[in-house]
């Protein structure tokens, strides 16, 4: 009987670890994952809505290749194919340095122009614990207008070279079906019509998309102009997003002629009442330029 | 008397060292479908993974957000159009490796596992046998590396470029080194 009491000893304190990590040893079946945040993915299919930019960025080390079309108006009838006879071109090349900061350069035929851009993602909406309700992005672009003006009569307003115009984008996808965006803008005009009119000429965009199947969406864009010049009016436009492999086409119908933030938010004057519709597409096709890390060896 | 602690204390030391619980949360998982006109691969380093010494129990999950791709385009279409992942935000293989009693876990070394459980993914679950290698590496850790083919269509996984594009079958490659 002597060793019997620190034997018992052990074999009670052996049956309490035992129990207690018994306890603890839970099934593993049982789902103990807590949720997680995650980021919120494509709320827009493309960079741009229409004309002007979504809060969406190409990702880091991706060349993004765009053309866009932009016809003449619908209201030229069958005499200008509809506008089909009119067409401006615009290629432009956007590449992602981070996945949050994509800059990029296009060159325009409508007043041959040059432009420079950067966007920079400041929030990324999430979900999950502690969750950021929107995205918000600011794009900065510079406007370079060098088509050569034979009118010695033309207006400094008409004349102007330069041009650069800041864009706070906020957005929201609310689910996988539809996703809204607002758009402050101010575009800086170093001449004007009138002397009265400013030089910073401010609106409100909105935007939205509705995801009508796996690779169609519906798009529109819309600019209130605050201080519009005389005779200029706001752009609205209704677009199609198909999605084909590596490819996003855009369709739409707007009545802007240009498609840069001064030439369609500023300097349309097209009005969808007078059938003033310009027929237009973007194509996006995107390149790798470099690799994630994960990919760069041979699988 | 004496004897029965004795067996009694044997087994409760055998029942505790039996307890032990591997894991890791870095898991990777890769992911392959490519096919002659286009490579579908992508790659997931948060694979979430635990099983038991002492029955074998085994789970393996992994979030579908969470698998990156070359292309932007193609992981937004991974998620939305193929996965659903808003829906069926994760994949997950919950069951037993069959084999573990012959496998020596003490000693450094490759061993033949399979295990036999169901995956689970894109909210459709399949029974199946796994197999992989379990080594013992030197520093007492247990590396698993396993390969498995699945069909898309028995994860009801549709879409009109299956077959062209995309590869019907995807082999899914696992590697973690458990703690």
């Amino acid at each position: 009987m002597k060793n019997k009491h620190p034997l018992v000893a052990f074999a009670c304190l052996l049956l309490l670890m035992n129990s207690l990590s018994l306890n603890a040893q839970t099934d593993l079946f049982k789902d103990s994952s807590s949720p997680v945040k995650e980021k919120v993915r494509s709320t827009f299919k493309s960079t741009r809505i229409v004309s002007g930019h979504s809060v969406e960025n190409v990702g880091k080390g991706i060349l993004d290749f765009r053309i866009s079309h932009r016809f003449g108006s619908i209201s030229g009838g069958t005499y200008e194919f509809f506008g089909l006879d009119n067409a401006f071109t615009r290629l432009a090349l956007d590449y992602g340095i981070t996945d949050r900061l994509m800059v990029g350069i296009s060159r325009g035929t409508y007043d041959k122009e040059f432009t420079a851009l950067l966007k920079y993602k400041i929030l990324q909406q999430t979900t999950g614990p502690s969750a950021t309700p929107i995205t918000m992005s600011y794009v900065g672009t510079g406007m370079w207008r060098t088509i050569k003006n034979f009118d010695p009569l033309a207006s400094a307003f008409k004349t102007q070279n330069f041009f650069h115009s800041h864009q706070l984008l906020i957005a929201r996808k609310f689910n996988d079906y539809t996703s809204l965006q607002l758009m402050p803008t101010m575009v800086y005009y170093s001449a004007t019509p009138k002397p009265t009119d400013n030089n910073m000429m401010w609106s409100l965009g909105v935007a939205a998309r509705q995801r009508v199947s796996k690779r169609v969406n519906l798009t529109g864009e819309y600019y209130y102009q605050f201080t519009p010049f005389d005779g200029y009016t706001n752009s609205m436009s209704f677009g199609v997003d198909i999605e084909t492999g590596g490819h996003v086409f855009q369709l739409h119908l707007t009545n802007s002629y240009g498609t840069t933030e001064r030439s369609f938010i500023h300097e349309t004057t097209g009005k969808w009442g007078d059938g003033d519709i310009h027929f237009g597409f973007n194509i996006s096709r995107v390149f790798t330029i470099v690799k994630p890390k994960d990919f760069k060896n041979k699988w | 008397m004496k004897k029965a602690l004795l067996i009694l204390t044997l087994f409760c030391a055998s029942q505790l060292s039996a307890q032990k619980m591997y894991s890791t949360k870095s898991g990777q998982v890769k992911f392959n479908a490519s096919s002659p006109l286009e490579t579908i691969r992508a790659v997931n380093n948060q694979g979430d993974s635990r099983w038991l010494e002492s029955n074998g129990q085994l789970v393996f999950s992994v979030l579908i957000k969470g698998f990156k791709f070359e292309n932007q385009l193609m992981e937004d279409h991974f998620n939305e159009n193929y996965m659903e992942s808003s829906k069926f935000p994760k994949a997950e293989f919950k069951g037993y490796i069959n084999n573990l009693e012959r496998i020596d876990l003490t000693k450094a070394g490759a061993n033949e596992v399979s295990a036999e459980g169901t995956l689970t993914i894109h909210g459709v679950g399949q029974k199946m046998t796994v197999n992989g290698t379990l080594t013992v590496l030197s520093s007492g850790k247990i590396m698993l590396k396993s390969d498995l083919k699945i069909k898309l269509k028995d994860f009801n996984i549709t879409g009109s470029y299956i077959g062209s594009k995309i590869a019907p079958e995807a082999t899914i490659s696992l590697y973690c080194i458990y703690e």
